[in-house]
């Protein structure tokens, strides 16, 4: 398979704080990453790295061939190929929930309004909210909300989808739903790099997991044996709390 | 002591009974003891002015005014009446403060967004200039600009002359007044041409939806509007000339004659006003801007917007519903702020009517009254307007 996000010994620092150390990471197209470990380790910045929401100082980051540098145009390019789903989903609460998934094609894409309108209404259909088009993000819940998040992201047809921890603001209730559409996305073939500690919907869609601690990536490996027989001690202890 | 505390216990009883009392009662007596207050006060007025035989009443309005006005937009001489003294000064309030407000907006929205600029220079010249000119007071502002500053103009006959079309001197400043040669069939064909092409833009628009046939309406728009215009100028002979204002000697006394002439406390007072309510926007725009979560333009940055597109689509529609408010109070402050026009003489509302028609009537209440319900109004006018504004831009949330 070939290779569609890379990293070379990546370094970031936020001031004097070392956030990112020696990062090396290579993932496939259509290949299913879970990133987890404990807060502060990096695995948020990590992912935000991979669409320049943060900039690293130092190493290579190259995704689909381009190389993330200065050059602005590039990163748009690969803004509008690599889609991103927040925590907080950061709808735009301004406008409705067709509009929130029209906006990037009509203006990235260039796209008719019809097209668009079109294209928004095949996905929302695909995350089941369809129905709640006309409405605004206020009026939705949570679950509802970062589904339509999803389908915002899925508008522009990325080839990489990046999730930071999708379900963590979410009620109890909520999580299933998101994380249905999650899988479902899995087995539709996108490439996805997910930070979760859902460890169910590792071991269900992920075909490697990877432990970050300290700005380092600790432990990686395929789900089986990363969750039957982790080596380093503080995976294992991350584990022991986390199945608990 | 043992009645006071029987009767008190009797009360307390009655209005455990009856609870509305015990709301309406208090409230009522504080509205009684106004009444009696306001009318202690209008009775005494009005015996003090009937004991010197000074007369009440409205009808001082109609009489002759017998002074000039130096600046009017419309027509007033010292014949007509103070009625219409008092429009002259209400137009030239109007007058400032819709210029003030105006510049004050736009200078304001360009000088917030500047002050959150990531380029250094620029945000530290847009926060030397905030600090400037809202710290130095606004009347101190208004004599600076018009006695240190156009007070120096050159007289008449040495004015300052740019590109052979404005004038400045001590005087004022005068532009050419253009004179048009059939000017309604110039307007009809402008507006025709301006109905044609909403029609076309909205018929493109409506195919591009359908059939996402994309029309290139921009260019065609100004084909048809030059088309059209042109048409009509060329059969309908609109003519266009301008008269240049003309330094005349009148006995060894020089004056342009001729051209539109805007006066120096106009320029002065509209200036200061813009220049101090900017700033104040501009904290307003810069607060509206802040306020937006970061999220969103992370968010906006992840489905490939670019900064511009982040800023025009995302963070204005949104920082508007943060900035209307405070901004409806700078342009209350500002209307308000324009009755300093007396300190430089610019014949406002205030100078005319509260100032020279008050001191020759002697219709003191008659007339701080008028214009206090003048100044009432605008104010409530704008509120009125803005809150409209602000649930137009608002009601889409939820």
């Amino acid at each position: 398979m070939s290779k569609i996000i890379e990293l070379k010994d990546v370094n970031k620092w936020f001031g004097d704080f070392q956030v990112l150390k020696d990062i090396n990471l290579t993932v496939s197209s259509k290949e299913k990453i879970v990133i987890c470990g404990p807060s502060g380790s990096g695995k948020s910045t990590l992912i935000r790295c991979i669409n320049r929401l943060e900039e690293h100082q130092k190493g290579d980051i190259v995704v689909d061939g381009m190389t993330l540098d200065a050059n602005t145009k590039n990163i748009e390019k690969i803004r509008s190929e690599v889609g991103m789903v927040f925590q907080q989903f950061n709808l735009f609460p301004h406008l409705s929930i067709l509009d929130n998934c029209t906006l990037a094609p009509i203006w990235v894409k260039k796209k008719s309004k019809k097209e668009a309108e079109e294209l928004a209404n095949q996905y929302l259909e695909k995350v089941q909210i369809v129905d709640q088009a006309k409405k605004f993000p206020g009026q939705l819940s949570g679950g509802q909300q970062q589904r339509a998040a999803i389908a915002r992201a899925l508008c522009m047809e990325p080839n990489i989808m990046l999730f930071d921890e999708p379900t963590s603001a979410l009620d109890p209730e909520m999580i299933k739903e998101v994380l249905d559409v999650m899988v479902d996305l899995a087995k539709g073939g996108m490439t996805m790099c997910v930070v979760t500690h859902e460890m169910g919907f590792a071991k269900e869609v992920a075909d490697r997991v990877i432990f970050m601690d300290e700005g380092s990536i600790v432990e990686e490996k395929p789900t089986d044996q990363f969750f039957n027989n982790p080596e380093n001690e503080r995976t294992k202890l991350f584990l022991s709390q986390i199945l608990n | 002591m043992k009645l006071l505390r029987k009767n008190i216990e009797k009360l307390n009883l009655f209005l455990e009974n009856y609870p509305k009392i015990g709301i309406y009662f208090p409230q009522f007596l504080i509205i009684l003891l106004l009444g009696i207050i306001i009318s202690y006060f209008s009775m005494n007025a009005s015996t003090n002015m009937a004991a010197r035989g000074i007369e009440t009443g409205f009808g001082f309005l109609a009489n002759k005014a017998s002074f000039d006005i130096q600046f009017s937009l419309i027509d007033f001489d010292s014949n007509d009446s103070y009625a219409r003294a008092y429009l002259v000064g209400l137009l030239n309030t109007l007058l400032v403060s819709g210029i003030g407000i105006f510049f004050a907006t736009v200078i304001g929205f360009f000088v917030g967004i500047t002050r959150l600029s990531t380029n250094i220079l620029a945000s530290k010249v847009a926060e030397a200039y905030i600090e400037i000119f809202r710290n130095i007071p606004l009347l101190l502002q208004i004599f600076f600009w018009y006695f240190a500053v156009l007070r120096l103009l050159p007289s008449s006959d040495n004015s300052l002359i740019l590109f052979n079309f404005v004038f400045a001197n001590i005087k004022g400043i005068y532009i050419p007044r253009f004179i048009w040669e059939n000017l309604n069939y110039f307007l009809y064909g402008f507006l025709f041409s301006i109905l044609i092409i909403y029609l076309f833009v909205s018929i493109s628009k409506k195919k591009q939806e359908k059939t996402g046939l994309q029309v290139p309406t921009f260019t065609t728009s100004l084909i048809i509007f030059f088309t059209i215009n042109f048409l009509v100028i060329y059969f309908g002979q609109v003519g266009l000339t301008l008269s240049y204002p003309v330094l005349e000697t009148n006995r060894g006394l020089h004056n342009y004659m001729g051209g539109v002439s805007v006066i120096p406390e106009l320029i002065a007072l509209a200036f200061s006003l813009s220049l101090y309510t900017s700033t104040f926007i501009a904290e307003c725009v810069r607060a509206g801007i802040l306020g937006i979560d970061k999220g969103q333009k992370e968010a906006a940055a992840s489905i490939g917007l670019s900064k511009a597109q982040i800023l025009k689509l995302i963070v204005i529609p949104q920082a508007l519903r943060i900035i209307i408010p405070p901004v409806t109070n700078q342009y209350l402050n500002l209307t308000k702020n324009s009755s300093l026009a007396a300190a430089i003489a610019y014949p406002d509302i205030v100078l005319v009517f509260a100032g020279t028609a008050l001191m020759q009537t002697g219709k003191a209440i008659e007339i701080v009254s008028i214009t206090m319900l003048t100044y009432l109004t605008l104010s409530v006018s704008i509120s009125i307007f803005m809150n409209w504004y602000n649930k137009k831009n608002s009601i889409a949330e939820r």
